[in-house]
């Protein structure tokens, strides 16, 4: 798709500029004469919004800092102190804190837009793999973030989460000391905390532009997976997905609001409205809800460091997929057993979900006795996290693979243009 | 495609659920299903019988709550803030605000005399935050059987239920049932988890009595208090409520706008 630029400088400034550094060439052919395809459909407008995203999380972000006093004496009444005092401080930290929660609501969309148009086979498995590194990064951030307020869901989502580098044998200790800076989650532990959520979204920002170069060189995959063919498969960005994207954008922003005035505790937990209190284990400790799925994989194991790998390793699925998946169809509008093992695999994740927020041994279905399996009772949350587990990794390591070799897909039309066009000639 | 759609509406549905879900493992009863008027998109506490009902709540506060419990991240001055219980829009600055001024004035807080050195004390101004019943945590378990009262400025929100659980608490004491045993100190209540709480009954009726001639039933004490801890911790939703419904129409009609645009945008392309 890098083809031919078409930019013009029009005046002496923009001619002088384009012959010495041509910035000006390289927003005109990335954001304006940048050809996509015709069909996207509004699935496709999350990637802008995750850009969206990621400028509101920096920009309330660094306001916070300038009121925030990291610390473990001091890190709680700060935030308060923000909430209470600081002029719109309370409007500034919701945003914020809300705001974490849609980026992972639109990742979320984004990512699974990619695996069910599968936008991460060939020629975009560098596109994919940037992709995961930015969801790696955005969580390792998120969870960071989290502990700032130091609350008691802070204090103590820390600790179980940096104990689990500990099950690993010989060097996990030590690891966790090393990140600790000392024997316990302590004012050390908060203070490189913060350093690096400050850091680090601007090393998503990085990696965002070389996503976003990436995508450029290979162009945007579209619904139907078919590669344009000729111009009439495509539409400069500018106009045309610039409106829909700005719509689009406008929308989520709707959503967005509504969380941030009207359900401001909705997405958090009460617990870490309490300030952090080492010597007071909460009666139930959860991470935030993107984490839960993979908190219900951890959990499911009744080995802590199998418990461990097969949650690292849930995550690392999504770095093998382009490796994992045989089918020459990119898009699962054309297969149609692949759709509904995609559909069953995002029930599960979201059934997980569910299971990551219950104490592992409460019961499912409230009042049914059922049975002793093993270890647990049949009818409790860790038998059903490990039938979502086993079902999480026969997606990809076996439903995957096998599927695209034995599969029979559907005709695939020949260009994006033609079922484009048939479309708009039903619809008169 | 509008399959799809319900399909995705239904996801994020229960991914919300998901993060609300944690609650739902308690051994306690469920909070009562108790509302206030200020509650919702709509209510404010600015509102004349909701400012009346944080004065009652504030005067349960301070003539019960208070003797145990600290409200440490509160300042005076926060009463007369616009939807405190006693803002008065003729004192724009609340440091002005003569209640505000006797109601600080009323307590003692610590100083340090400049002159000597010494640590003394002075009547608060609206300055001030809410000074608290004793000197350190451990003061505080000496005198409540080994409990700690836990501070007031954001309890509301540090429990599941909120403003409902903490009306639900203050009615939810009762017999212990068979089979439960309490130590001296010991209290059951319903509401909360476990069971046994180390607050005695703090509340009865007719114990508080309102400047505005409301009878003092238990229930209304505690609705009372409840509204006024509300308040509390979350002292700008009468402002972030407000400002949130100007945001939503502005991008109501903003996103009218896009559309429109983009719909003109596409006009010819067949898509
Ligand atoms: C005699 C001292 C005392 C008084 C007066 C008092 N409390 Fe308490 N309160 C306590 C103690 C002690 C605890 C801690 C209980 C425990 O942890 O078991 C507590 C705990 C609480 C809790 C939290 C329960 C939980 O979930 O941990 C609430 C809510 C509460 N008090 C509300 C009130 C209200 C409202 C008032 C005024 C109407 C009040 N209290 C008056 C001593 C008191
Ligand atoms: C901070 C987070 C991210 C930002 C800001 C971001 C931004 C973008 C943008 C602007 C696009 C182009 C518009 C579009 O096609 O949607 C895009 C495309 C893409 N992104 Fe992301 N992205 C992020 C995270 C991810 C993640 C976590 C993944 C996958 C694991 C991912 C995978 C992809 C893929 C495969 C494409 C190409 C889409 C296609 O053409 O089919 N991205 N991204």
């Amino acid at each position: 798709m890098s083809g031919h630029s078409t930019y013009e400088p029009k005046n002496a400034f923009s001619k002088w500029l384009d012959a010495r550094l041509p910035v000006t060439r390289l927003v005109w052919d990335s954001f304006v004469d940048y050809p996509t395809p015709r069909n996207l459909n509004y699935w496709w407008t999350f990637g802008g919004i995750l850009t969206l995203c990621l400028g509101i999380q920096i920009l309330t972000g660094i306001v916070l800092a300038m009121h925030y006093q990291v610390g473990g004496a001091t890190a709680f009444n700060s935030v308060e102190h923000i909430m209470r005092d600081v002029r719109h401080g309370w409007l500034i930290r919701n945003i914020h804190a809300t705001g974490a929660s849609m980026f992972f609501i639109a990742v979320y969309i984004h990512m699974l837009r990619g695996l069910y148009y599968g936008s991460f086979k060939p020629p975009r498995e560098v596109l994919w793999l940037l992709g995961c590194l930015i969801y790696g990064i955005m969580m390792a951030t998120a969870f960071m973030g989290y502990v700032l307020p130091w609350g008691q869901m802070s204090f103590w989502g820390a600790k179980v989460i940096t104990n689990l580098l500990g099950v690993f044998p010989g060097v996990g200790q030590s690891i966790t000391t090393w990140l600790w800076g000392g024997y316990g989650v302590d004012d050390p532990t908060l203070n490189r905390f913060f350093s690096l959520h400050y850091l680090l979204p601007f090393v998503i920002a990085g990696v965002v532009v070389l996503h976003i170069w990436a995508l450029h060189v290979v162009g945007q995959n579209n619904p139907t997976g078919v590669d344009p063919k000729s111009k009439a498969d495509t539409l400069p960005f500018t106009p045309y997905a610039t409106a829909k994207d700005a719509f689009a954008m406008s929308l989520f922003l709707i959503v967005f609001a509504v969380f941030v005035f009207f359900l401001p505790d909705a997405m958090g937990h009460a617990d870490n409205n309490i300030p952090a209190n080492p010597l007071q284990t909460p009666p139930h400790i959860v991470p935030e809800w993107y984490f839960l799925p993979f908190y219900a994989i951890l959990r499911a194991i009744p080995d802590k460091l199998m418990g461990a790998l097969a949650m690292f390793g849930a995550i690392g699925c999504l770095f093998a997929l382009p490796w994992l998946d045989t089918s020459k169809v990119r898009s699962m509008r054309y297969r149609p057993t692949a759709k509904i093992c995609f559909v069953i695999f995002m029930v599960v994740c979201i059934i997980l979900g569910f299971c990551g927020a219950n104490k592992p041994d409460d019961q499912v279905i409230p009042g049914l006795a059922g049975f002793m399996l093993l270890d647990a009772n049949a009818n409790s949350w860790v038998w059903l996290s490990r039938i979502g587990t086993f079902y999480y990794f026969l997606y990809f390591l076996v439903i995957t693979p096998m599927l695209g070799l034995t599969e029979t897909p559907l005709p695939v039309p020949e260009t994006i243009a033609s079922p484009v066009v048939a479309n708009a000639e039903k619809k008169g | 495609m509008l399959r799809k759609i319900t399909l995705l509406a239904a996801t994020l549905g229960l991914l919300l659920g998901a993060a609300a879900a944690p609650a739902l493992a308690n051994t306690a009863e469920e909070p009562a299903n108790v509302h206030w008027d200020f509650e919702g998109p709509f209510g404010r506490y600015g509102k004349a019988e909701n400012q009346a009902q944080l004065q009652r709540g504030y005067k349960v506060y301070r003539e019960v709550c208070s003797s145990c419990h600290s409200m440490k991240l509160v300042s005076f001055r926060n009463l007369g803030d616009p939807g405190g219980p006693f803002w008065n829009p003729k004192y724009k600055n609340p440091n002005d605000n003569p209640v505000v001024k006797a109601i600080a004035a009323d307590y003692q807080v610590d100083d340090i005399d400049t002159d000597t050195g010494d640590t003394t004390k002075r009547p608060g101004i609206p300055a001030d935050r809410f000074p608290s019943p004793f000197a350190n945590d451990y003061a505080a378990k000496a005198s409540n059987g080994g409990a700690n009262p836990p501070d007031m400025s954001l309890l509301a929100r540090a429990r599941e239920g909120q403003g409902r659980y903490i009306f639900s608490i203050l009615m939810g004491y009762e017999n212990p049932p068979a089979g439960v045993t309490l130590n001296p100190g010991q209290h059951y209540n319903k509401y909360m988890a476990g069971g046994v709480i180390a607050m005695p009954p703090p509340l009865k009726a007719g114990q508080v009595t309102y400047d505005d001639g409301t009878p003092s039933s238990l229930e209304q004490e505690a609705m009372d208090v409840s509204a006024f801890l509300m308040w509390a911790a979350d002292p700008h939703a009468d402002d972030r409520k407000n400002t949130g419904i100007a945001v939503l129409i502005y991008l109501l009609l903003f996103s009218g706008l896009l559309y429109l645009a983009y719909r003109q945008v596409w006009k010819n392309e067949s898509h």
